[in-house]
């Protein structure tokens, strides 16, 4: 312990006060983007970061804007994957059924492991979490349906509605892009309700929010299982998208990749989880071919990020045009 | 001879395992309780230095033909020395910001340390032989005990018990245990806090990386031994509670007791069954059995 300065939080208190009129056109601007990426870039790889971004955005909400530090979501990302696979597969439900009994089942665990884990602060939270989803992936691991190290495969994509034909990537590209864009909106909706202000309150002053008569465990509970319930959405969908759930999704080092992402993109920012998604997914697909040395670099990124880069990317952007992003 | 409807040498045989591993979680513990003390910092490399400790070892055999009791000497030296750069490069430059940057920062370097072994050795194990002087073992009538193993428990102890009077009992545990309650106060009294500060982090690296030599025998040595390992131990730090040097001991033998045990009689939960204890002690004493309520 060396002597500390006051603020004891992860994030200046004076970023993100208010809403900034350029949300809606930064959102209008994003979604026309996605909406053309499609015919330059590869759907399935797009599919990829757009549920990445949507997982790092829902860590964000607990992260940067309620100062919880979760080392252990791929507990709920991993999940969601398994049932939305399991539900899909072994129970023939159309896609979008699939999908939410997986973000259901994130829903359900969230609340579970939520309500133990808000039981500790600070450091002893990122422990607790981590632990609770190493114990889900051994379930993962043990459990009968969920064909242990070969996972769940052949997930079949289905038709939506019972209509619409899912096996062309184009067509399921744009129901992922329409599935991440509302929990993208969801996120921001909630950051700019008074209940996301009394988060922040809560993460820049605990004391205080609770001397104000806010009841700071029902808040806390409330936010773990909506940024849970979230990444279980990401991951339903994603289970969709490559027809497959494996173990890879419930590891301790999927925990891991969501925070860099969240770190490196800018915790506390609207759109940083997007970028450091984007940057991540990216580096993981063209550093495929060199094995280890992904996880080298993420480890590095993480290093630098600590020491020298704590805004992140769209944090310094932020800062150099004076707006909230 | 039966007991529980298990035989006696199953019963005892999974109980020295859970010795075993205790030794290692109470190693492990002890080590991130007392940086925890000092830094405030989680250090979440400390699986990786294990695993560092336990390849040092192995290639100081194979490369340059150190034996087992000099690397027992040599390896916590120079990852303990390597835990000192860290600090001062980097862990140093974060005291004045959230405790949450330091668990960061040492992922990253988990990570890293991970990669590169895995790099150069892939992920299979490499055997490490046990040292001559401790092989076979003792017939005790109901079991077989192998030297090695109660070499392990037993180093185990005196180890552990060994820095807990160190901390509690000398003029520097002295120091530690008051620079760790007020730093600026002993600082003032002219004790050079930050050096202290470096020291206990390369001192608790160290004891990783002993606790990675003594297991290099037992476990094959390999880049993700010390990754899965480290979050057996955080739910045993969460259980103890990171307040007492001997509550982090105690916690660590009888949890791998427990979970021999657990063994024994249902296989199944035996991974789980840690956590399970982490959930129960989370309802009923959420500062841990040995902490201080915050």
């Amino acid at each position: 312990m060396v002597a500390r300065t006051q603020t004891d939080a992860l994030i200046e208190p004076s970023a993100n006060i208010g809403t900034s009129r350029t949300y809606p056109y930064l959102f209008a601007g994003l979604f026309v983007v996605l909406c053309i990426a499609p015919f330059g870039l590869y759907p399935v790889f797009l599919m990829n970061v757009l549920c990445f971004a949507l997982f790092a955005s829902a860590l964000n909400l607990l992260l940067g804007y309620n100062g919880l530090l979760s080392f252990g979501h791929a507990a709920f990302f991993g999940t969601a994957s398994y049932v939305s696979a399991y539900a899909a597969k072994e129970w023939q439900l159309t896609p979008e059924l699939a999908i939410l009994s997986g973000t259901a089942a994130a829903c359900v665990l969230g609340a579970i492991i939520g309500a133990l884990s808000i039981r500790r602060q600070g450091i002893y939270f990122a422990m607790v979490t981590l632990a609770f989803a190493q114990m889900v992936y051994f379930v993962a691991l043990q459990a009968p349906f969920t064909g242990g190290e070969n996972g769940i495969q052949a997930v079949p994509r289905g038709r939506l509605f019972g209509l619409f034909d899912l096996t062309n990537d184009l067509a399921l590209y744009f129901v992922v892009l329409a599935i991440v864009f509302f929990g993208l909106v969801a996120i921001f909706r909630i950051i700019h309700s008074p209940f996301g202000q009394v988060l922040k309150a809560i993460r820049d002053n605990e004391s205080r929010a609770i001397s104000l008569g806010y009841r700071v465990n029902r808040y806390k509970l409330a936010v773990f299982v909506l940024s849970a319930t979230l990444a279980g959405l990401a991951g339903a969908t994603k289970a969709i998208v490559f027809q497959l759930a494996s173990l890879t999704d419930a590891h301790w080092s999927m925990s891991g990749e969501v925070v860099l992402m969240t770190l490196l993109g800018g915790m506390g920012t609207i759109f940083g989880p997007f970028v450091g998604a984007t940057v991540l997914v990216a580096i993981q697909n063209y550093f495929a071919g060199f094995g280890s040395w992904v996880t080298v670099i993420q480890g590095v990124i993480f290093v630098i990020a600590v020491l020298a880069f704590r805004e992140g990317i769209v944090g310094v952007v932020s800062r150099w045009i004076k707006k909230p992003l | 001879m039966q007991m529980f409807d298990i035989p006696v040498q199953v019963l005892f045989g999974q109980l020295l395992l859970g010795l075993i591993n205790g030794s290692f979680y109470a190693l492990l513990s002890l080590g991130l309780a007392v940086i925890f003390g000092m830094l405030n910092v989680i250090n979440f490399a400390h699986g990786a230095q294990y695993m560092m400790g336990a390849f040092l070892a192995w290639m100081g055999l194979n490369y340059l033909g150190i034996d087992y009791w000099w690397s027992l000497i040599l390896v916590p030296l120079v990852v303990g020395a390597t835990g000192v750069v860290i600090e001062r490069l980097m862990i140093s430059r974060l005291y004045q910001l959230d405790h949450l940057y330091g668990l960061l920062l040492t992922f990253g370097l988990a990570l890293i340390i991970q990669g590169l072994f895995r790099n150069y050795y892939g992920s299979s194990g490499l055997p490490y032989t046990i040292p001559p002087v401790l092989s076979g073992g003792q017939n005790l009538g109901f079991m077989f005990l192998p030297n090695y193993r109660a070499w392990v428990i037993v180093a185990s102890l005196v180890v552990c018990l060994a820095t807990w009077l160190a901390i509690e009992k000398t003029r520097l545990g002295a120091y530690l245990r008051a620079a760790t309650e007020n730093p600026v106060l002993v600082g003032a009294f002219g004790i050079n806090v930050p050096r202290l500060i470096t020291l206990t982090y390369g001192f608790g690296v160290a004891l990783a990386a002993l606790a990675g030599v003594l297991a290099a025998p037992i476990y094959s040595v390999n880049p993700s031994m010390g990754s899965d390992l480290i979050i057996v131990v955080f739910a045993v730090v969460v259980i103890g509670g990171m307040g007492s040097i001997l509550g982090a001991i105690i916690t660590g033998f009888g949890l791998g007791v427990v979970e021999g045990l657990t063994k024994a009689f249902y296989p199944e939960a035996s991974s789980t069954v840690i956590f399970v204890i982490m959930a129960i002690v989370l309802l009923v004493k959420p500062a841990g059995l040995f902490g201080k309520a915050a």
